[in-house]
């Protein structure tokens, strides 16, 4: 059990989502930065899918209710245990009362922690994720507050601390010409690509929002509903772009300019309000490229703590 | 239909997508169905997301790339025959138009030169045929909306619009089961609700099923 003591805001359990329900309406959901949720899992020795904590803004303060072990990955939000720093990316033993204290962001945008055994809260169609829009999943289907009591799965063995290289961040995104790109005048266009686009303070698990020039579709009509999955560069008539994340709805009506690559998407969900970021044009080959070599990582990243 | 007529394009680095130019009509979304039908079991597949006269197809990422993919899903629309679903119903839905639970009313009103009454007979006098499930969980899109009541979507989305509410979008109309971000005009407001996680099935309505809006009046303080 992990006591919440101070509860940050819109912290919430994650997982790897909850694919295959788009047809009732239902998204994938799941860690913005799935990688940094994987990378923690594996550190403290769950299976990569295991629900753990997304932590978007702190203080977030645990006291620990078991011996185990913690780590944490993507921001880095000035952890300590105890009053001891804990830095993201590695595995930190824990004893049974401890505290963990998570004070604000410095680097990047959520912090992701694992326990070993995971955050046990029941399966919710398939998956342990919150989906907070539609409030279930998780803990009651809504963010973390003071009092909560986190259910912690069966311990594993124990290791040493150990700590691995986390990705580098970037404000470039590879994202691949969406489905009316064509529909986009060829300075719009140009621009979308060209320029920097500062990332909306009105951002969140949905989408993010940016801001720049904006840009004119010159479609005649509103497009029938269909599906849009997360890296969606949607275009509303307002002519500022969103970029759809996990959270989104499963279908839409807006003119779709652009999709980010899925290896690039975890990304978006480190960039912080206000940051510039650019999209860089590529092909459906750079992107299995680039899929691949995050499957390299996570393999070299397994031999390295496991040997296998 | 002509296949000239079908679009195919890729969405991402692992969707197939497959549409019919509007006007969206039932013919057409029942060879959608009758195509996720067929699709469901094929190795290469992993989830299938039929739209307003669309289909868009999740591949596997370690099978074809989806622009590799979209001769097989142009050769099997040309078999696509018109599907029929099982077990459809025929659910009667209450709703509150106007007023507070309906913000838009008035605009779609004068955006058709009707009176919002009219509005609301016309919206409440006709039989919708669920098309498919999406946006948000258990979200219906529904064919059969009056043609005069077609309205553009709001300019700028909605952060948020309360659970329950019925709107327009287009040549479109639904309830929101949940609050959630909208750019649909609201009308009105459903009374019972559409989706509920822990129940099985979580979604109320189903493709195929035929819905009707009954007007009502608050059933109760609140």
């Amino acid at each position: 059990m992990l006591e919440v003591i101070q509860a940050g805001t819109l912290c919430s359990v994650q997982d790897l989502g909850r694919p295959g329900l788009r047809h009732l309406g239902i998204g994938p959901g799941g860690a913005l930065d799935a990688l940094a949720l994987m990378v923690a899992n594996r550190l403290v020795g769950n299976r990569l899918g295991a629900a753990g904590l997304e932590i978007p803004l702190g203080p977030l303060e645990l006291r620990f209710g078991r011996d185990g072990s913690l780590a944490l990955a993507g921001a880095d939000f000035d952890a300590t245990l105890d009053g001891m720093p804990v830095w993201p990316g590695w595995r930190t033993p824990v004893h049974a009362g401890q505290r963990l204290h998570l004070a604000a962001a410095r680097f990047g945008q959520r912090a992701y922690l694992a326990v070993d055994g995971g955050i046990d809260v029941p399966l919710v169609l398939g998956a342990r994720g919150t989906d907070l829009g539609a409030g279930f999943g998780g803990l009651q289907g809504r963010a973390l507050r003071v009092g909560d009591r986190l259910p912690q799965g069966r311990p594993n063995p124990h290791w040493p601390r150990r700590g691995v290289k986390l990705p580098d961040w970037s404000p470039l995104l590879r994202a691949l010409p969406g489905p009316d790109y064509p529909a986009f005048a060829a300075n719009a266009q140009r621009r979308f690509w060209g320029e920097a686009w500062q990332v909306s303070a009105d951002s969140d698990r949905v989408g993010y929002r940016l801001l720049g020039n904006t840009l004119h579709c010159e479609l005649e009509h509103e497009l029938p509903s269909h599906a849009v999955l997360p890296g969606v560069v949607q275009v509303p008539p307002s002519g500022q772009p969103i970029v759809l994340l996990a959270d989104a709805p499963t279908t839409g009506g807006y003119p779709c300019l652009a999709v980010v690559i899925e290896a690039d998407l975890w990304l978006l969900a480190q960039a912080r309000p206000g940051a510039r970021l650019g999209f860089v044009r590529c092909g459906l080959a750079e992107a299995a490229a680039a899929r691949d070599a995050q499957a390299r990582y996570l393999r070299q990243l397994e031999w390295g703590l496991y040997g296998r | 239909m002509p296949s000239s007529a079908i679009r195919l394009y890729t969405l991402g680095e692992r969707a197939a997508v497959i549409a019919s130019p509007p006007p969206v009509n039932v013919g057409c979304q029942r060879r959608i169905w009758w195509l996720a039908q067929r699709l469901a079991s094929h190795a290469a597949v992993c989830e299938l997301v039929p739209g307003m006269n669309n289909l868009t197809v999740l591949l596997d990422p370690a099978g074809p790339a989806p622009d590799a993919f979209l001769a097989e899903l142009e050769a099997l629309w040309q078999q696509a025959e018109a599907a029929q679903l099982p077990d459809t119903r025929e659910i009667s839905l209450p709703v509150i138009y106007g007023g507070a639970d309906g913000p838009d009313l008035g605009e779609v009103a004068r955006l058709a030169h009707l009176s919002p009454d009219e509005v609301i007979a016309l919206h409440a006098g006709a039989n919708y045929q669920v098309y498919f499930l999406g946006f948000r969980p258990g979200f219906a899109y529904l064919g059969g909306l009056p043609t005069r009541l077609s309205t553009p979507r709001r300019a700028e989305p909605r952060r948020t619009v309360p659970a329950g509410s019925v709107g327009i979008g287009g040549e479109q109309t639904g309830v929101y089961p949940l609050a959630s971000p909208g750019g649909w005009q609201v009308i009105g407001r459903c009374t019972e609700p559409l989706f509920d996680a822990t129940a099985e099935p979580p979604t109320r309505l189903r493709p195929g099923d035929t819905v009707r809006f009954v007007p009502v009046t608050e059933p109760c303080s609140r």
